[in-house]
């Protein structure tokens, strides 16, 4: 089945046609290559053990991760193909490759608590329980978003899903989500919060002063670190004076973990981990998952600033097509079951399009409501 | 009624808040256990503790965030700024995140937090402790603009900020803080937001002055009834956004002059906006082109003669009201 699910077209596949052969950005391609040498010699090692615990599991659960992940890739695939037909304006950051993280980790919540992401924020929203209806008429800007049209492609928001929002500013929203958790302690609801951010994000002060609150306060949140390895088109190399992100936790003597992924029971393990330590302890944690996306920064961006090769290798490990190995090598899935998921999630796309399309302008009087409470 | 500082006033209105709502608490730099920078706090960590009244990090922009976050999820913070010159580091959380998250979020977040602290010059301290920012922060949809000038206003003030839904940026004046007042002692006296009050009555000139400025404007008042047996009026808006633009409008159509004494720097200020609402509204009433009085175009110099010649006081607000009376 996953051959239409796992198509997301590298970044700009055909504009890439030009390599970047500088000496450093080949430098840079053989550091994320050998990065990812390093997460598949981790997961075979642990891959017998995780086929084991996998028949544990619940087999709904596990299907209805597996559905997310489809329908997170295929709505976005949708996304860009609807961005290039002018459907949706301004900025548009495609979460493809990284839906390992989003399902792994906010699937293992309970539905009262509380998540906060950056601009990247479609698959998240949805996972939390915003509709896809409803995602995509925000994307068109459409008065049935679920931010009315306002918002747009980086700011997916809902109360009653208790999603935070996406945020548009590189780390603000780990300062936000800082908060919520010290409201969720303040208030002793037993909530705790996840806070997505990217790499790039890790080199903002508010990242470091957050870190600081949350250990010196013993906050209830759980930072997940969503490494790509690329801030729009400079390489953590390039950027970080170090590699690992999930080390820096250890200046703040926070509990941290580097976590494969694009293995969504290895980033399901570790959100599990973390909140256990944020409900029963309120102490707070920091994964740094390592991941991959296959598009550029935004739909503008044409992606020259990786090779082809880096890009290609990485799609060999894609995280739809472990997840869908290990069930069908446990016995759980069959191709039958692959072919419905792939219908259910095609299904669901077309009627959020069409959900799109037929939902009106926002009336100009929504212009000026919602500035003041 | 009971005579206060300014200083007390607002201590007295944190207090009553804090007792009313369990959700309202205070974070900020030496709030807690040092008692307050400027001991606005005074009392407060020992009469709730740690968990109403928070102590942080030098960590500004963190902090601001802290609170953001935890408004949006049902708390009311109160975040102190040792100075609003500091508030500059958390710009980025009052002005992208707070303003905004209402609006971002189709009407599903509010984020009712007052951002207090004292604004522009103290006595000699400076660039980078003096600046007056009002005019940055009212330039930002979402956010409210509030600056008392009296010990009643500052306590009926601030109560409505805590009890307001959204942003609410409290401007207090360090120089300020030890005037003292008559201040209503019922615990529910509130002042609306965007009200302005009439601070002295006069029929020849309108003086609209706030903060540290009102009380140099009353003077430069009293001494123009004195010396030239000119009527001032002088209008304190109070709230700078949004601003109570009408009873500005009405004044001068009465008196017919208008001078804008201000703490801030003249250039895109609040002054300018002011000037622009009586010119829209009242242009064919004023006998006078406006003047305003504000602070020299240059960062805030230490001497203490250079700081008193960059400052607005009295002799320049009377020379101002003498100019559009032509006197």
């Amino acid at each position: 089945m996953a051959k239409t699910a796992t198509t997301g077209k590298a970044a700009g596949e055909k504009s890439n046609g030009q390599e970047n052969s500088s000496a450093e950005s080949r430098r840079e391609s053989a550091l994320a290559l050998e990065a990812l040498e390093i997460l598949q010699a981790d997961y075979e090692k642990r891959r017998k053990s995780q086929l084991e615990a996998i028949k544990t599991l619940d087999k709904k659960l596990l299907r209805e991760m597996l559905y997310q992940m489809v329908l997170g890739r295929k709505f976005e695939e949708k996304c860009a193909e609807v961005y290039r037909m002018g459907k949706i304006g301004g900025f548009c950051h495609l979460y493809i490759g990284q839906e390992a993280i989003a399902i792994g980790s906010i699937m293992a919540l309970e539905p009262d608590d509380m998540v906060i992401t950056s601009y990247r924020d479609h698959v998240q929203a949805m996972v939390k329980g915003i509709s896809p209806e409803a995602v995509m008429a925000e994307l068109y800007g459409k008065i049935g978003g679920c931010v009315k049209g306002k918002g747009g492609s980086m700011h997916m928001f809902s109360a009653e899903h208790q999603f935070y929002g996406g945020h548009g500013i590189v780390g603000g929203q780990i300062g936000v989500g800082t908060g919520m958790a010290f409201a969720a302690k303040y208030k002793g609801t037993g909530r705790v919060t996840l806070c997505f951010f990217g790499e790039a994000a890790v080199n903002q002060g508010i990242f470091h002063e957050s870190l600081n609150m949350a250990q010196l306060w013993k906050l209830p949140v759980i930072y997940i670190c969503e490494n790509n390895q690329y801030g729009m088109g400079t390489s953590q190399e390039r950027a970080m004076s170090t590699r690992n992100i999930a080390k820096k936790a250890e200046s703040y003597e926070m509990a941290n973990e580097f976590v494969d992924g694009m293995d969504v029971l290895a980033v399901r393990d570790a959100t599990l981990r973390a909140i256990k330590r944020a409900r029963e302890e309120s102490l707070p944690t920091l994964l740094e998952v390592r991941a991959y996306r296959y598009m550029g920064h935004s739909m503008s961006d044409p992606g020259n600033y990786r090779t082809r090769e880096e890009i290609a290798k990485y799609q060999q490990r894609d995280p739809i097509k472990l997840f869908e190995g290990s069930l069908r090598e446990a016995g759980i899935f069959n191709d039958e079951d692959f072919a419905e998921i792939e219908r259910e999630a095609a299904t669901a796309v077309e009627k959020a399009v069409e959900f799109a399309d037929s939902s009106p302008l926002p009336p100009e009087s929504e212009l000026l409501t919602d500035v003041y409470a | 009624m009971a005579i206060l500082t300014i200083r007390d006033a607002l201590n007295q209105a944190l207090r009553e808040e804090l007792l009313r709502d369990e959700n309202v608490f205070i974070m900020g730099e030496e709030v807690a256990e040092y008692d307050g920078a400027y001991k606005v706090t005074r009392g407060l960590w020992k009469e709730f503790g740690s968990k109403r009244v928070i102590d942080t990090p030098i960590t500004e922009l963190g902090f601001a965030a802290v609170g953001v976050g935890a408004a949006m999820a049902g708390l009311r913070p109160v975040i102190e700024f040792m100075t609003w010159n500091f508030s500059i580091l958390a710009a980025d959380q009052i002005i992208n995140h707070a303003a905004k998250m209402l609006y971002m979020s189709g009407g599903q977040f509010k984020v009712p937090i007052v951002f207090r602290g004292p604004n522009g010059s103290a006595y000699q301290v400076s660039s980078q402790h003096s600046h007056a920012l009002e005019a940055m922060y009212a330039n930002f949809p979402g956010l409210k603009v509030v600056m008392p000038s009296t010990p009643a206003d500052a306590k009926g003030l601030l109560k409505s900020a805590i009890r307001d839904d959204n942003p609410v940026i409290f401007m207090e004046q360090e120089r300020m803080y030890g005037i003292k007042g008559e201040v209503p002692e019922d615990e529910d006296f509130t002042i609306p937001l965007g009200v302005a009050d009439i601070k002295r009555e006069g029929t020849d000139c309108t003086i609209v002055a706030r903060s540290m400025t009102v009380p140099l404007a009353l003077d430069a008042a009293e001494k123009m009834k004195n010396e030239f047996d000119v009527s001032v009026e002088v209008i304190d808006p109070r709230t700078i956004k949004p601003l109570d633009t009408a009873t500005i409008v009405n004044s001068v159509k009465k008196t017919n002059r208008l001078v804008i004494v201000e703490e801030s720097h003249a250039f895109a200020s609040v002054g300018a906006e002011i000037s622009h609402s009586v010119i829209e509204n009242a242009f064919d009433y004023l006998d006078a082109p406006i003047r305003r009085i504000s602070t020299a175009e240059a960062p805030m110099p230490y001497a203490k003669n250079l700081e008193a010649a960059a400052l607005p006081d009295v002799n320049k607000i009377i020379t101002a009201v003498k100019e559009v009376c032509y006197l």
